[in-house]
């Protein structure tokens, strides 16, 4: 059977699934609905998901797009005993969270990008989130908390 | 990680981590779905609405129309002119005439393509002016197209213009503007066991949104329970449109007797949803040489669209708000509010000030430049002071009239005059034009005298020493549960994780009116500060004597303790403990009234806000000559808050609102071509993105207020409504060119590009 790695576990696909909206299995098959769909339409990235630790945004994609593929919800961004990922907790420690419907999009869009480039300078924080729509924050706060937890991105040196 | 502990709200990790669940996540057994039917009409007679066809197709259970509302069918915060379903005419596009009900989405969405309307076309009439010559009527019942008229008489502008030197006379046009929250309506609906309709809704006011059920179902507002549901912002758009959409929601689920969720695409949100006003303004302005402002006549027309909603408060704003910041003792303005054929307007962040602020702060620039002075010192040569007279007769003594203080902030940390001196003024060696720009304002608070304003929280503190509490206040995604919290965690010097927000409901607490208006953080803490005034003074009656401090009232709630003036203390919770043994419930009922307001409609003077806060904003920009491109580099705002109760969503508040001014000023722009709204999604609409944006700075003023007993005022709407005017003027100071429409790119990059090189 078809199978895909959604946050760390293997899921099963069955085969009257694999033209689903992805979006929607997501949502309804499995009840990650941290993964919104705000436009329908590719303009806003609050879908976006990591696929192979690409970020994606998967309103137009079928679940028959991505089997055999890693995908990372927001709901994996977490420990699983709840301990939140450095990013997610500059998201609140930086006061980048208004009415938070971006905030999924947002937060995994920084997290593939920093996972590229975990020394980068705010322009380019700037750059990476285009695509990702905020309508409350001006994106201040947001470029504030991804500058702050980019640190732990860095590889320690080795030797 | 290091934090700033300051920076905090209590659904944050919801919201990082997924497990908010918005409308649209919630699931119920068996439940079913709504989809809208809108007809390709703008403006037509219904002659037939056809929805066999739809009733037969797979999974529908219901096609409801109009002919399905138990209750009224027409309803409105003002008029009562809303359609919950068209049933006389097609009055815009947005016009919904039927709901498909049907087991998903899917289906639901097959079957609205077999509805037929059939309709007479009536000719549309698309521009406001137009439509007040009352040639073609949208509601004939009303007489007229115009819904409101707001005057301001003072004094005597004839011999105002006489006295003057110059005078400035112009006409301004704004645009149509889509909120673009990032959740769209949604709605899910379930008729309980007990016989009361279960509301959960992307809306911002959860007791209006109660009205609307209830109206439309026929039944008692107690019938009605509308639940707080997080919610992907609002900025003003989240009432009428949003209610209708609730109500329709119930409706359905009262019909099939089974839970009915509506969750709209973004297209439906565009088309149907209301917008910001787009405005005619003919402004007239005389002055002295000296700068003194002498006289003001101004006409504002604003295309209300298809439904009246609340066209006559937004204009009534800018009515009062008529001559910004300034002192003029003869003013007379006309405001009117017009039926037109075009997608409905109503409340948007800043309510009828953006418009007249880009007139206003354009208008001093154009005297300025033309008295040949600068234009701070036009500003503050005609600027309110304390105890200064508005244009509406009201004396500013209340509370501290900063105007000028804020202005003087923003002009230090700014380094505006520096900046200014190097402004290209259209001239420059290279291909690039460099700009600064600023404006300012003040705003009256809350709703003023547009409605009945007051607002209540309660507290209920446990017997383990932990709280609960509630206003009558909305969680729209600005920060508004946490706030209250924080505003109680002083008062009672307890920690904020000792306090829990109630999941509101419209049946545990009285109606607190909406959350709109920049009302929410001083109406909801100044009901926390006094609810926990009251509930100190019933601790104090119980414990006084424990503390050896007889009748003393003087206990002071800090650091989790409660201490005597003889240096004894008790723990929070010892104390609540004491309170249940003694049989005295530590609960306390608290309410906010605000000082009294007064207005005369026939001649526009009077108190109309019981107070006012004071903002300005400026930024920093480069034209490229060659491409017409606006690179914006920097911006920065400074308000007068009152009091800081949650200082990152504060911030937050600040950065959001220039955003959105900036994209207002620059290329936010609804395109309507004969009625039908061309950018239907945010791939045509432009809503700001992070590159769009530069970086940006909010310094923070505050001067207590005395009206509010947290002493905190508003910040939602004053950051909304300076940026356009100092963009505009930014874009001048660069480029020689001076833009009396909004948005500036009307054509993107183009229509600079064009200007600039014609120059």
């Amino acid at each position: 059977m078809d199978f895909i790695y959604l946050n760390n576990q293997k899921v099963n696909i069955p085969e009257n699934k694999l033209e689903k909206k992805l979006i929607e299995f997501l949502r309804e098959d499995m009840n990650l609905t941290g993964v919104k769909n705000a436009c329908d339409s590719g303009a806003c990235g609050a879908c976006a998901v990591l696929v192979d630790n690409q970020i994606n945004k998967i309103c137009f994609k079928k679940v028959k797009d991505v089997i055999g593929k890693k995908i990372l919800t927001i709901e994996g961004m977490a420990e699983s005993d709840g301990t939140l990922h450095p990013l997610q907790q500059a998201f609140i420690g930086y006061g980048a969270v208004q009415c938070g419907y971006c905030t999924p999009g947002m937060i995994l869009t920084a997290h593939a990008y920093l996972l590229k480039n975990p020394k980068p300078s705010r322009n380019e924080i700037r750059y990476a989130l285009r695509g990702n729509l905020c309508r409350c924050t001006g994106y201040q706060q947001i470029i504030d908390a991804i500058e702050a937890a980019s640190v732990y991105y860095v590889e320690e040196p080795s030797g | 990680m290091k934090d700033n502990p300051k920076y905090w709200r209590n659904d944050a990790y919801a919201k990082v981590t997924g497990k908010a669940k918005y409308t649209d996540d919630i699931k119920q057994y068996d439940m079913l779905y709504g989809v809208p039917v809108y007809s390709d009409f703008v403006h037509a007679k219904i002659l037939d609405i056809k929805t066999e066809k739809a009733q037969q197709a797979t999974g529908v259970v219901r096609v409801l129309t109009c002919k399905d509302v138990p209750g009224t069918n027409r309803y409105g915060q003002i008029i009562k002119d809303f359609r919950i379903f068209a049933d006389d005419k097609i009055r815009y596009n947005g016009d919904v005439v039927a709901l498909i009900v049907a087991s998903s989405r899917e289906l639901a969405l097959e079957a609205s393509r077999l509805v037929e309307v059939t309709a007479e076309e009536i000719s549309p009439v698309l521009d406001a002016e137009e439509a007040m010559k009352n040639e073609v009527f949208v509601h004939e019942n009303h007489g007229t197209n115009v819904i409101n008229h707001h005057k301001i008489r003072r004094g005597n502008v004839e011999e105002g213009f006489k006295q003057s030197d110059i005078i400035i006379e112009e006409k301004f046009e704004t645009q149509f503007v889509e909120h673009a929250y990032m959740e769209t309506e949604a709605a899910v609906c379930t008729l309980r066991q007990d016989g009361v309709m279960e509301v959960y809704g992307s809306m911002q006011h959860p007791f209006s949104t109660r009205r609307f059920v209830a109206a439309v179902l026929g039944v008692d507002l107690s019938e009605v329970e509308v639940i707080g549901t997080p919610m992907g912002g609002g900025f003003g758009g989240k009432d009428d449109t949003a209610a209708i959409i609730c109500a329709r929601a119930a409706l359905a689920a009262k019909i099939t007797g089974k839970p009915v969720k509506i969750s709209y695409r973004r297209d439906w949100s565009v088309r149907e949803s209301y917008k910001r006003h787009p405005y005619k303004v003919y402004y007239k302005m005389g002055l002295s040489r000296d700068g003194k402002i002498n006289a003001v006549r101004c006409k504002i027309i604003a295309d209300g669209g298809a439904y009246c909603s609340v066209t006559p408060w937004v204009t009534w704003r800018s009515t009062v708000q008529c001559c910004g910041p300034y002192v003029v003792d003869n003013v007379h303005c006309d405001t009117y509010g017009v039926y037109t054929n075009n997608v409905v307007t109503g409340a948007m962040r800043g309510f009828g000030s953006p418009q007249m602020n880009f007139v206003i702060e354009s208008v001093m620039e154009i005297a300025a430049s033309k008295l040949k002075i600068s234009s701070i010192g036009l500003r503050k040569k005609n600027v309110v002071r304390q105890n200064s007279t508005t244009i509406t007769g009201q004396v500013l003594n209340n509370h501290i009239v900063s105007m000028e203080q804020v202005l003087d902030t923003l002009i230090e940390n700014f380094d505006y005059f520096n900046k200014y001196r190097k402004c290209s003024f259209g001239k420059s060696d290279s291909d690039e034009l460099y700009g600064v720009g600023l404006a300012m304002c003040y705003r009256g608070m809350s709703i003023g005298a547009e409605g009945v304003d007051f607002n209540s929280a309660i507290i209920n503190v446990q017997k383990d020493g932990s709280v609960l509490l509630e206003t009558g206040i909305h969680e729209n995604g600005q920060g508004a549960e946490s706030a209250m919290i924080l505003c109680l965690s002083g008062e009672l010097g307890i920690p904020k994780e000792k306090i829990r927000y109630r999941r509101p409901s419209t049946s545990t607490i009285p109606d607190g009116g909406t959350t709109v208006a920049s009302r929410g953080t001083l109406l909801g803490t100044s009901a926390v500060v006094n609810a926990a005034k009251i509930l100190k003074e019933k601790i104090t009656d119980v414990i006084g004597n424990i503390l050896n401090s007889g009748a003393d009232k003087n206990l002071i709630f800090k650091d989790g303790k409660i201490l005597g003036i003889d240096g004894k203390s008790i723990t929070f919770e010892e104390a609540i403990s004491v309170m249940y043994e003694k049989r005295v419930y530590p609960y306390s009922f608290g309410v906010f009234t605000p000082p009294m307001i007064d207005w005369n409609e026939e001649t526009g003077q009077g108190n109309p806000y019981f107070t006012y806060v004071y903002g300005a904003q400026a930024i920093e920009l480069i034209v490229n000559k060659k491409t017409g491109k606006v690179k914006l580099l920097n911006a920065v705002a400074v308000h007068d808050v009152g009091k800081e109760i949650n200082p990152g969503m504060l911030r937050g508040q600040f950065y959001g609102g220039m955003a959105m001014g900036i994209g207002y000023g620059l290329f936010e722009k609804i395109k309507i071509k004969n009625g039908r709204i061309e950018n239907l999604n945010l791939t045509s609409y432009h809503v700001p993105r992070s590159v769009d944006l530069p970086e940006m700075k909010a310094l923070i003023v505050e001067n207590n207020d005395p009206t509010s007993t947290s002493g905190a005022k508003g910040i939602g709407e004053p950051a909304n409504e300076l940026m356009a005017p100092a963009v505009a003027n930014a874009i001048y100071n660069a480029t020689g060119i001076r833009y009396y429409k909004l948005p500036v790119m009307f054509e993107g990059d183009k229509n600079i590009k064009d200007s600039v090189n014609k120059k």
